[in-house]
């Protein structure tokens, strides 16, 4: 649907620009005042750029403990969220794929009962099970540790074997066919032929995980006691509750170390995302 | 059962055997549990004990419970129709042939990349009553219009679009002019009609709008401002569903608006025979998943204020949840909230379901 006048054309830019504006204005405030000694960040009029830039408000917010700024060890943090994110994200990709496997590439009875209970799953959320699945890790022991983070994803989840059971749904049967006659077993031709073929299924898998966990505060709130195990998210709204309120430029220099990464991860992979975004959120 | 159709079952069960077990421990014993924790009193550190339908009876005068529930229903109520007016515009926008569409694409789409506790964080600052660069940009005057034909505009715009595809379908083509003036009367009319503090509104956001008559809004730190700003806030966030929405859009066939346009179809016209019907479904399932998350809504207010302070304007049900279940320790209580809010989203999506039956279109369906 294209609008054929030029004035037309000229306001839908001219609100297309604006808007732009408007959606990256916060980022833009947030970089600015992550960047001010603390005292220019209570001025008035605020001001867009810095009078004096201060870089080390980053290393200070990684690094530096002072009584009375406190500090937020990222660096472990960091360490400590890209274990999950590694842990779970492989488990993630292997399960559901093979999961996704049996949905889609074989026959047998009882497959499209327990697909629709699958489906069905999708619409539990998370809070209803909370407490039941809390007092499972209690009686294992898990509280405190990792385990409870990372464990779940090696099990499969209903959106991902959706997703992925379209995809390898796609693939054509003759390939599975050939393999068959060559004298590829089923795990050599999920191995072989499906995997292969489902790299761009897998990526949008993984990628959307990663940011789960990178995301992901209510698991780490629950399940973590000890701050040195503590992730990002849980990180930064630790420090949030100590010193929200007052030390806004550190603040700001956290959120954007927190925010950074994925801004960064999304320009690596933009099409892998755009393609993700659309098959995560067209149903069919 | 043959021999082949045994091993077939074997193999088959072999490759979910991951998400039977997955299936089995995460969800579905978790559902049963919790529907028998929910009738006990239970601390976890001691084991459940029978107390019948107590949690519940509680439950309903339990005056925490349905504030939390009402700033919820609120919450979503207002959050869910504005997201999805906002993205299905910026997407229509995006959608005309325009240059640039990657850099627009992806400016609009950043903010939705931000974690959720850094979110939070970041409009804290911004909302900031004294030094927060919104009160500081707009003066209160400002901010009264901006909000108020922030809401009501839409519904102007909305409302002259139905009026116009009603009336040009009864007047025909001829009487086109006829149709935009009543239209634009009725955009007139409807946004009058829902000014804050007179018109049928006023009960709901009289108040609210009233304060700004004694000052700026303190946002997050002022029991009236602090909904509306997390709404605000979740608004930041729609360049996801602009990208799902746009996606579908891109995908509606050409030869569709080439026949509504030899029929005589204008822009409107195609926008709301050709393009809505066809991404119908997409907005379908977006919506479900907005309710879902929307009655799931932690971490924002949470690290906002864990108390959900001022006054608890910012308490929703799923904080009220997770503080009962590790702050105070019921367990028992917990999981009869969980169940009411399992029905809830349960009820919500059948009825979603039901009415999609009238509004959603499905092709070859």
């Amino acid at each position: 649907m294209k609008p054929r006048s030029w004035l037309t054309k000229a306001i839908v830019y001219l609100v297309l620009v604006a808007l732009s504006a408007l959606f990256l204005m916060p980022l833009a405030w947030t970089i600015s005042t992550s960047l001010k000694p603390n005292r220019q960040t209570m001025e008035l009029p605020p001001r867009w750029w810095p009078k004096d830039f201060l870089w080390s408000n980053y290393s200070d917010a990684v690094m530096y403990r002072s009584e009375e700024l406190g500090y937020i060890p990222m660096l472990r943090q960091a360490r400590n969220t890209l274990y999950l994110a590694v842990l779970s994200v492989t488990g993630v990709v292997i399960s559901n794929a093979l999961v996704a496997y049996g949905f889609a590439r074989i026959r047998w009875r009882g497959r499209e009962v327990l697909f629709a209970i699958t489906l069905a799953t999708m619409m539990v959320p998370f809070p209803v099970t909370m407490v039941a699945v809390f007092s499972i890790f209690k009686e294992l022991g898990w509280i405190g540790s990792f385990r409870p983070l990372w464990i779940p994803a090696w099990l499969g989840s209903a959106f991902n074997i959706f997703l992925l059971r379209q995809f390898f749904m796609s693939i054509p049967q003759d390939l599975s066919d050939a393999a068959a006659i060559d004298g590829c077993g089923e795990l050599q031709t999920f191995w072989h032929v499906i995997l292969p073929l489902a790299k761009p299924a897998l990526a949008v898998v993984g990628l959307f995980h990663f940011m789960y966990v990178w995301n992901d505060f209510l698991g780490p709130l629950i399940y973590l006691t000890d701050e040195s195990m503590f992730t990002l998210s849980l990180g930064l709204q630790a420090y949030q509750s100590q010193h929200g309120g007052t030390e806004w430029s550190m603040l700001m220099a956290a959120s954007m170390i927190v925010i950074t990464p994925l801004i960064v991860l999304f320009f690596l992979t933009q099409r892998t995302f755009i393609q993700g975004v659309r098959l995560t959120g067209i149903k069919g | 059962m043959t021999g082949a159709e045994r091993r077939r079952l074997v193999k088959g069960l072999g490759f979910v055997a991951p998400w039977l077990v997955g299936l089995g421990t995460f969800l579905l014993y978790p559902i049963l549990a919790s529907l028998y924790f929910s009738f006990c009193e239970y601390s976890v550190l001691q084991k459940p004990v029978w107390i019948g339908p107590g949690n519940y009876q509680d439950l309903l005068t339990d005056s925490v419970f349905w504030k939390s529930l009402g700033n919820t229903v609120l919450y979503a109520a207002f959050s869910l129709p504005f997201g999805l007016i906002v993205s299905l515009s910026l997407a229509f926008l995006l959608n005309s042939g325009v240059k640039g569409l990657a850099f627009f694409r992806t400016a609009m789409f950043l903010p939705s990349l931000v974690p959720m506790v850094a979110l939070a964080i970041v409009w804290l600052w911004i909302f900031n009553g004294q030094y927060g660069l919104l009160n500081n940009l707009l003066s209160t005057e400002q901010i009264y219009w901006l909000l108020y034909l922030g809401y009501a505009l839409p519904a102007g715009v909305i409302a002259a679009a139905w009026a116009y595809d009603r009336l040009s379908q009864i007047w025909g083509a001829a009487r086109g002019w006829a149709a935009w003036l009543v239209a634009g009367a009725a955009a007139a009319v409807v946004v009058a009609l829902l000014h804050p503090e007179g018109g049928p509104l006023a009960f709901l956001l009289g108040p609210t709008f009233a304060e700004l008559r004694t000052g700026p809004p303190g946002w997050l730190a002022d029991p009236a401002w602090a909904k509306p700003a997390l709404v605000i806030m979740s608004l930041w966030g729609g360049g996801n569903a602009m990208v799902i929405y746009l996606a579908g859009l891109q995908d509606v066939p050409q030869h569709l608006y080439d026949a509504a346009e030899l029929d005589g179809a204008n822009w409107l016209q195609k926008v709301r025979h050709v393009a809505l019907p066809a991404i119908s479904p997409v907005i379908l399932f977006n919506l479900i998943m907005g309710i879902i998350g929307g009655l799931q809504f932690f971490a924002v207010p949470y690290v906002i204020s864990p108390t959900g302070s001022p006054d608890r304007s910012i308490y929703f049900l799923t904080t009220y949840l997770y503080d009962n279940a590790f702050t105070y320790l019921r367990m028992g209580y917990a999981s009869a909230m969980a169940w009411i809010l399992f029905i809830i989203v349960f009820a919500l999506t059948l009825l979603a379901l039901r009415l999609s039956r009238r509004f959603v279109y499905y092709e070859g369906g």
